[in-house]
């Protein structure tokens, strides 16, 4: 190693551009000039196909039968396939089998796919998709959690997590409760849907470009669907307009489609949903319900809690497993639990299969203990933050292990939410606002403060590893490719000041190339927030060794000593003499130094044992802290977001303009969902909420108007990721929950905060209402 | 043939079918892919263009979602893209504003959003976010949360409010001028789309084919298009009918053209009733104002219509043309129920009048949603009613979302006509709503949800009539 990493807490005097500096995405001028391609823009060969779905109108039952032929001869049509058509895999499963490619004999959610067709035009193909007649066989349909429930009716085993007696906890804590609490669905709602792009190649090879965050999981797929080796297939993502998690898993069926298409008839084929197919067959977030008992003292602090976890995992497994575990493993939040027992149940129900959404099941866990802090305030009569702070993890009598057995090692969240509780002047407005309430009847306002702590990594330890490609041409100019994909969150941009700070080059030197599985293979998704602590810490290992090389070059080049030579902001400095960095590479490629090398990386320390529920899943976690304040309307329950404000742990940030924004947009992303965002199937299973019109993610007026996000200073990950940095992906969505405490703030206001109003979320307008009534009519009685 | 400026230049388009969309054109005929298609209904804006039209010697610019306006409406007008703002290697400030400001992260909606900021400089000399807020209401982000589009949006006057667009504005003005004006049309495999200019054209296009569709604005017809698929016949366009686009004022009462948009009928109707004013920005978002009229509104007769409840409270008529014979309805007996209205065959509302009010009259106008920008009515109510001393002596109370059609509460009115407006009148008004209402419960609210908004909504007027309306709205809270 040329330059030792700073130490933690010592800032590094950056350069412009630089890791560590704030600069604009590295698409921002293809973005606002209409010039980013995304998948759908590629201009394709006059000759190319397009594909649509023929979609079930029923969410349980047996095909009795298929009619195609109105199908087959419509206009335009050239191609109809069937679960039949499909020369290899027929099950697409990304964990385990369970989402059939197309459906054959059964229905098992509405909207599931029963047959393709290709035509001439995406509007032949979709008018073409409507004319099939199918007959069906109902059967009974389980469309919501209760109804698994009681059908008894999972995708898998219940999984257990447990610490000390929790019976006996509860029966000896001075006080105790129970309840159940309801979380709602989210839909991703990325602006660009999903859509696929298949063109064969010679010899039976495929080419396929997706918005898929991942894209080695297509290329399986795509490969074992044809019947070929993953070698013959190559899946290219440049960008995505929005992923979110919807793409992770369930970005596979349309690229697979397109591929059994284009294999059957030799022609590019293109696969885009319409919106409203693209809502009703696609996977959302996981609706939640969680039943608890909780014993606590009376300054609130939790003695045993005993909670299971109903997670609506819809008609297969997808990724749902490991979803409830990231729930189960969030249910502590930021909170020393003495004794717990966290069941997480995984509930098979006839919808379209959930799926990973920003925050993987964390959000809904943490939201579901938060809901148990709000309870005991309202039953002890103690602030709520004074509650959770009386919770937190401490060293102090070894309040410091989570119910898995990981230690808290980096103890931020005390330090971060006295920080925010100052700058945020917390307690001045409560009163402020308890004044404001008892004066008004019409409206009333709620502020409430808090808290996440969110474990970075993913859960299954083999997907903690990146790579990345990196290659120096001879007029110095850098080509970066890595195993991530852009979506939105920069990750392109952050790995680029990866790698032009590692060469101390400038960062217009550094080009990055889309994500390609034959650049960089068997590559994990773009999720869990890991994109940059993974790929930029392979890319900067790619880099590290063309340094390394380019330095034992000098060395013996120059007959210098290697601690006279440094890289320096474009040039090389070799002794007291400069040369620019282009000049060391063109000398090094003519005396025959290779100029390419990969980069590879994995996580240390993790581990889980699901056998015994207790490992370190988690390499370290990100905290944050947010303030929320609100005003409702107790006549029609209408409410508004005043003021909020963040902070936000990111360790030593990479960029802050694109974690400030990381955390704004994660913050109102996770706001929408536990307000306006509202999935509604009818009784026949159909979503009713399929679209932008009738299902509302926050728009424009949403933002609060007074929105303060602040990066927690001066913490450094004590950990050693990239820079020490920590991820910033998912954690400030989770931070939304604040404006969900805030209403029900609001709401307890009109019982004089005595009685807990009954929430769940998302809060709507027409939720608010009902729990303002109910309140009136208590406080009546 | 339909002609229009694109890329500054005259453009033809022909030889397409009728129902072909703007957006479509750019994507698929030119590959223009500047513009994106988010959901092709006219609600995330990822599609929004700039039609730019000569109005008094100057260019109008306005944004329309291009996903539901149909190529034959561009005919005499500038179509301005995402690719058209910057000129050589200088971007246009919006566009600048927005790099600066961090406002792109996917970058997908942000075409979207920069043209919503570009004809929101050209119609602005100044920042305010309030105004930035109503113009970007109809673009749908989803990854940035706002707060850099907002400051893009107000940092984008750094340097002044004048840009290349001013510069080219006289010329751009008199290539307009000299594009064909013969009858824009489209036409493929007999399918066509036409676009009269004046009512009795009109009137004899749909006496001779009754089954064409009108094209009044197309925000709700666009989506039969897209979604339903819908490939018609005859379409029929009244936005070049230059009489039926009017707003005047004769006698105490306004009239408003059948084709009149809302973004052009606004600033008269809110110069009479500023309590409309929430209303008309709230009513589905600036693109969809911009493209869609109050006569579609009226003939479309979705019980969840915005501008009915208001419409009816004012004691409106709509006048309906059919052929040469023209009628008078009021409008509480157009709607007859479900999306089915007084209108014959071949009959079109040529115009609508509202009577101007009376000053003693108290005007109110509630719309809850589950959004504040974009979204459409759980309930809206409309209430109007006048004092004499205490005494109620003329009340309307209008409801949208309560019933299959937009409809006046009549024995709401009852309850209070000629009675003292105090608690317990509004009380019994209040009681006698769910006996005349049942309402539905569908994917923006429950029945139960409705019926309270209802009387709630009824109990906030009553409440603003006697102490004023200060201390009761969440928005005017916000800063």
């Amino acid at each position: 190693m040329l330059r030792k990493d700073s130490a933690p807490g010592v800032e590094p005097k950056l350069t412009q551009g630089h890791a560590g500096t704030a600069i604009p995405h590295e698409s921002a001028h293809l973005h606002v000039t209409g010039q980013a391609c995304y998948t759908d823009d590629i201009n394709l060969p006059s000759n190319t196909l397009f594909a649509y779905v023929g979609l079930s109108h029923a969410s349980h039952a047996t095909i009795k039968s298929l009619d195609l032929d109105a199908v087959r001869s419509a206009h335009g049509v050239v191609s109809v396939i069937t679960a039949d058509d499909i020369p290899g895999l027929k099950d697409i499963g990304p964990v385990m089998p369970g989402d059939p490619l197309i459906t054959k004999s059964s229905v098992e959610f509405y909207g599931q796919v029963l047959f393709a067709v290709a035509a001439t035009s995406q509007s032949d193909a979709r008018r073409a998709a409507r004319l099939a007649r199918v007959e069906y066989d109902p059967l009974p349909a389980n469309l919501d959690i209760e109804a698994g429930r009681k059908a008894d009716s999972y995708i898998s085993p219940m999984h257990c997590q447990q610490k000390g007696n929790v019976e006996l906890a509860i029966d000896n804590a001075p006080f105790s409760l129970e309840g159940k609490f309801a979380s709602g669905g989210q839909e991703q709602m990325y602006l660009e849907g999903q859509v696929s792009i298949a063109i064969p190649q010679e010899d039976g090879n495929m080419l396929i470009h997706t918005s898929s965050q991942n894209p080695s999981e297509g290329q399986k797929l795509v490969a074992e669907v044809l019947g070929i080796d993953h070698s013959r297939v190559t899946v290219e993502v440049r960008r995505m307009g929005g992923g979110f998690g919807g793409k992770e898993t369930h970005a596979n069926q349309w690229a697979c489609l397109a591929a059994v298409f284009a294999n059957e008839t030799k022609r590019p084929v293109r696969m885009r949903l319409a919106r409203a197919d693209d809502f009703s067959s696609t996977g959302k977030r996981h609706p939640f319900e969680s039943r608890y008992r909780v014993g606590f003292d009376k300054e609130g602090r939790i003695r045993g809690l005993d909670i299971d976890l109903y997670g609506g995992c819809g008609m297969s497994a997808d990724l749902s497993n490991a979803i409830v575990d990231r729930a189960m493993f969030h249910i502590d939040n930021c909170y020393y639990l003495p004794a717990v027992r966290v069941r997480g149940y995984r509930v098979k129900t006839h919808t379209v299969s959930n799926t990973a959404f920003r925050g993987f099941g964390g959000p809904q866990g943490i939201l579901a203990i938060e809901n148990v802090i709000e309870q005991i305030a309202t039953a002890t009569g103690i602030d709520p933050l004074k509650v959770r702070e009386q919770n937190f993890y401490t060293d102090e009598g070894n309040r410091n292990r989570t119910h898995y057995a990981q230690t808290i090692e980096q103890h931020i969240i005390k330090p971060l939410v006295t920080r925010l509780t100052e700058t945020s002047d917390y307690y001045e407005r409560r009163k402020d606002i308890r004044n404001f309430n008892a004066e008004n009847d019409v409206l009333k306002r709620g502020i409430s403060l808090t808290p996440v702590k969110f474990g970075i990594s993913f859960t299954m330890q083999h997907m903690n590893q990146a790579g990345a490609l990196l290659h120096i041409y001879t007029d110095g100019s850098i080509q970066l490719n890595h195993g991530g994909t852009e979506m939105g969150q920069g990750l392109y941009t952050k790995v680029a000041q990866i790698v032009a700070r590692e060469f101390s080059v400038e960062l217009s030197r550094i080009t990055c190339t889309a994500t390609r599985t034959d650049k960089v293979p068997n590559t994990s998704p773009t999720a869990a927030s890991s994109g940059s602590d993974l790929n930029g810490m392979a890319a900067r290992d790619a880099a590290t060794k063309l340094k390394t090389r380019l330095c034992d070059f000098a060395e013996k080049h120059f007959s210098t000593p290697r601690s006279s030579i440094r890289f320096d902001n474009g040039q090389v400095l070799v002794g007291k003499k400069k040369y620019p960095f282009e000049d060391i590479i063109k000398l090094a490629y003519h005396h025959r130094i290779s100029l390419s090398a990969t980069g590879y990386y994995r996580t240390p320390k993790i581990y889980y044992d699901r056998e015994t529920a207790t490992g370190r899943p988690f390499f370290y976690f990100a905290y944050g802290a947010a303030v929320a304040e609100t005003i409702i309307d107790t006549l029609s329950g209408e409410y508004r977001v005043l003021r909020v404000d963040i902070c936000q742990d990111v360790g030593q940030s990479l960029n802050p303009a694109i974690d400030i924004g990381q955390i704004e947009g994660g913050f109102v992303q996770g706001m929408g969902w536990l307000t306006t965002e509202e999935l509604k199937w009818d009784q026949t299973g159909r979503l009713a909420s399929n679209g932008p019109a009738t299902y509302k993610i926050p728009a424009v007026g949403d933002t609060p108007s007074e929105f303060n996000v602040e990066l927690f200073p001066n913490s450094p990950n004590t950990e050693a990721t990239i820079f020490h940095s920590k991820a910033v992906g998912e954690p400030p969505l989770v931070l939304g929950i604040s404006v969900w405490t805030a209403i029900r703030d609001a709401i307890s206001s009109i019982a004089e905060y005595r009685i807990s109003p009954v929430l769940d979320a998302p809060a709507t307008p027409e939720q608010v209402l009902a729990a303002c009534d109910d309140l009136r009519s208590s406080r009546a009685l | 043939m339909v002609s229009f400026i694109l890329n500054g230049e005259p453009h033809l388009a022909e030889n397409l079918p009728p129902e072909t969309t703007v957006l479509d054109y750019l994507r698929e005929d030119l590959g223009r892919t500047g513009t994106k298609e988010g959901c092709a209904s006219g609600d995330c804006g990822a599609c929004t263009v700039v039609i730019a039209e000569a109005h008094e010697e100057k260019l109008q610019y306005r944004t329309s979602n291009a996903c539901i306006t149909l190529l034959g409406t561009l005919h005499g007008k500038q179509l301005i893209t995402v690719e058209n703002l910057s000129s050589g290697q200088a971007l246009h400030q919006c566009q600048q504003a927005m790099i600066d400001c961090h406002g792109s992260q996917c970058g997908f909606c942000t075409p979207g959003f920069v043209m919503s900021l570009f004809a929101h400089f050209k119609n602005h000399a100044s920042p305010d976010r309030d105004e930035i807020i109503e113009s970007l209401g109809g673009n749908l982000c989803r990854c940035t949360g706002y707060k850099p589009i907002l400051n893009a949006g107000i940092s984008m006057y750094e340097n002044g409010n004048t840009d290349e667009f001013d510069k080219s504005e006289k010329e751009i003005l008199k290539k307009l001028a000299s594009l064909p004006k013969a009858d824009p049309g489209l036409q493929a495999n007999s399918r066509a789309f036409v676009a009269p200019t004046s009512v009795d054209e009109l009137a004899g296009i749909l006496l001779d084919h009754p089954n064409a569709r009108l094209l009044a604005g197309g925000t709700d017809f666009g989506l039969e298009i897209t979604q339903a698929l819908a490939q018609p016949e005859l379409i029929a366009y009244t936005g070049n009918i230059e009489s039926m686009t009017r707003i005047e004022v004769t006698k105490n009462i306004m009239h408003i053209g059948g084709a009149a948009t809302y973004s052009n009928v606004s600033p008269a109707l809110i110069s009479h009733w500023p309590e409309l004013k929430e209303l008309l920005n709230r009513l589905g978002s600036v693109q969809i104002r911009n493209q869609g009229t109050i006569g579609g509104n009226v003939a479309n007769a979705s019980p969840i219509a915005d501008t009915l409840p208001p419409l009816l409270a004012l004691d409106a008529t709509v006048t309906l043309r059919k052929g040469a014979q023209q009628r008078t309805l009021a409008l509480k007996d157009f709607f007859v129920r479900y999306k089915v209205t007084a209108l014959e065959e071949s009959e079109f509302i040529e115009s609508i009048q509202i009577p101007l009010r009376d000053s003693s009259d108290y005007f109110a106008v509630y719309k809850v949603s589950k959004r504040i920008e974009d979204d459409i009515s759980a309930v809206c109510l409309a209430v109007r009613w006048r004092l004499d001393g205490e005494t109620v002596s003329d009340v309307r109370i209008a409801y949208g979302g309560l019933a299959d059609i937009p409809k006046r509460s009549i024995t709401a009115e009852k309850a209070l006509k000629g009675r003292a407006l105090t608690e317990s009148s509004i009380r019994e008004a209040m009681a006698a709503i769910p006996q005349e209402f049942s309402p539905i419960d569908d994917v923006r609210a429950s029945a139960l949800y409705r019926e309270k908004l209802a009387k709630n909504l009824l109990f906030r007027a009553y409440l603003a009539t006697i102490q004023g309306d200060a201390t009761l709205r969440v928005a005017d809270y916000v800063t």
